[in-house]
C-alpha cells in the first residue's frame, strides 16, 4: 500500500470519519471523564494506545481467526492491552489513575475499539490497521482535550490545574456534572455538523 | 470436528499468550503500585500527625491499624482506614485517634465519589477541621443547626447524606476499634 493510501487511513479519524463526531461511539467514557484538561489527554492516550495495539495484532492473526470466534478473540486482545494500561497508570500516575478510575478498565467495552477491529484491522494489512488506529485515537483524544478545557475552565476556572479565571469567578458547577458534558457535546456537534454543511454548499 | 479444533486451539493459543503478557507486566509493575499505596496513607498520616516519624502495623482481626510513634518513641495515636457507603458510591477515609480512643486528631477523605460541588466538598478544609479534637468518647453526631455539644459536627448544607454517611462510617469503625484495641 502506498505512502498516499496510509495517510488518507490517518487523517480520516481526525475529522472525516471521526469516532466521536461522526460516528457517535464511545460517547460514555467522553462524558463521564471530560472534567479536566489531564484526564482527556490521559484517558485519550490511553485509548490510542489500546486501539493502534489491538489493531495491529487483530491484522496479524486476521487470516488464521475463525470467524465463529473472532469476536471473543477481539475481546482477549483488547483485555490485555487496557488492563495494561491500567497497570501503567497505576503504577507510574497514581493520580490520574485515580481520577479516572473506573473508565480505564471500562476502555475494554470501549466500541471505538472492538469498531476497528471488526470494520478495518480484520481485512486491511498491518500498517494500514496501525495508521488508521493511530488516526481514530488521536482523533477521539482531541475532542477530549476540547471538552476537558471547557469543562474546566467553566467548571473550576482552570487547565490542568492552574487557576484562571480571576478571582470573582463563580464556577459553573454545571459543567463539571454529566449535564454540562452532554449540552457541551451537543454544541460541539451542532458546530462541526455547521461546518461540514457549509463545505459541502461551497 | 476439524474446524471445532482449529476453533478452539486459536482461542486457547491466544488467552495463553495474554495471560503471559499480562503476567509479566504485572510483575514487573506490582512494587511499583505497592510503594504508590502505602506512600499515598503515609502522605496522609503525616498531614494529620506531623509529629509522627515511625509507623507499626497491627493486624488487628485482617484489618489494618496504624500506631504512631514520635521521634521520642512515645505513642501519638493510631491511623485507621475506614470505609463504607456514601450518597454515590464508597468512601474510603483515613482518621488519627488519640492513644486514649477517645479524641480525633483528624481524618482525610483517601476515595470518594460524592456530588462535585455538593457532597464532594467532604474533602474540603471548613468541614474536614471539624473533626479535629472532636470528641468520640460518645458517638458523633451530625447536625444541620449550631453546634451545641463537642461530639457534633455541621452536616454541609445540601449534602447531609453525604456529612451523615461519613459520620457513620467512622462512628462504625471507631466502636470496633475499641474493643479490637480492649483486646489487644
Amino acid at each position: 500500500m502506498g505512502r498516499q493510501n496510509l495517510m488518507t487511513e490517518f487523517i480520516k479519524g481526525l475529522w472525516k470519519d471521526h469516532p466521536l463526531m461522526r460516528q457517535l461511539l464511545g460517547m460514555c467514557s467522553t462524558l463521564a471523564i471530560t472534567t479536566t484538561v489531564i484526564n482527556g489527554i490521559s484517558m485519550g492516550l490511553g485509548v490510542t494506545f489500546v486501539i493502534v495495539s489491538t489493531s495491529f495484532f487483530v491484522s496479524i492473526i486476521r487470516k488464521i481467526v475463525p470467524p465463529q470466534v473472532r469476536i471473543a478473540v477481539y475481546a482477549a486482545i483488547i483485555a490485555t492491552f487496557v488492563t495494561i494500561v491500567d497497570i501503567f497508570f497505576k503504577a507510574n500516575f497514581p493520580k490520574i489513575s485515580e481520577a479516572l478510575g473506573p473508565y480505564v478498565p471500562l476502555i475494554i467495552v470501549n466500541c471505538i475499539v472492538l469498531g476497528r477491529c471488526e470494520a478495518f484491522a480484520c481485512k486491511n494489512g498491518i500498517w494500514a490497521s496501525v495508521w488508521d488506529g493511530l488516526g481514530m485515537g488521536l482523533g477521539y483524544t482531541w475532542v477530549l482535550i476540547v471538552l476537558g478545557t471547557i469543562r474546566e475552565l467553566l467548571g473550576s476556572g482552570t487547565i490542568l490545574g492552574k487557576t484562571i479565571m480571576p478571582s470573582v469567578y463563580n464556577p459553573l458547577v454545571v459543567m463539571v456534572l454529566p449535564a454540562g458534558a452532554f449540552l457541551l457535546l451537543g454544541f460541539l456537534l451542532a458546530l462541526m455538523n455547521r461546518l461540514e454543511q457549509k463545505k459541502q454548499v461551497s | 470436528m476439524k474446524e471445532t479444533i482449529k476453533i478452539v486451539s486459536v482461542l486457547t493459543i491466544v488467552c495463553i499468550l495474554c495471560a503471559f503478557l499480562l503476567a509479566f507486566v504485572n510483575n514487573a509493575a506490582r512494587g511499583q503500585i505497592a510503594s504508590n499505596d502505602t506512600k499515598k496513607i503515609e502522605d496522609a498520616i503525616g498531614k494529620l500527625a506531623p509529629l509522627f516519624k515511625k509507623t507499626e502495623k497491627l493486624n488487628i482481626a485482617g484489618e489494618e491499624i496504624y500506631k504512631l510513634f514520635d521521634a521520642k518513641g512515645e505513642v501519638l495515636g493510631y491511623a485507621f482506614l475506614a470505609k463504607g457507603d456514601g450518597y454515590q458510591g464508597v468512601i474510603k477515609v483515613l482518621a488519627v485517634i488519640n492513644p486514649q480512643i477517645d479524641k480525633l486528631e483528624g481524618i482525610e477523605i483517601i476515595e470518594s465519589v460524592e456530588t462535585p460541588g455538593l457532597g464532594a466538598r467532604i474533602k474540603e478544609d471548613f468541614f474536614r477541621n471539624q473533626f479535629k479534637n472532636l470528641k468520640v468518647s460518645v458517638p458523633i453526631e451530625c447536625v444541620k443547626e449550631n453546634i451545641t455539644q463537642d461530639n457534633q459536627i455541621k452536616a454541609i448544607s445540601s449534602a447531609t447524606i453525604s456529612s451523615k454517611s461519613l459520620v457513620n462510617i467512622l462512628n462504625k469503625k471507631i466502636s470496633e476499634l475499641k474493643k479490637q484495641l480492649a483486646n489487644q
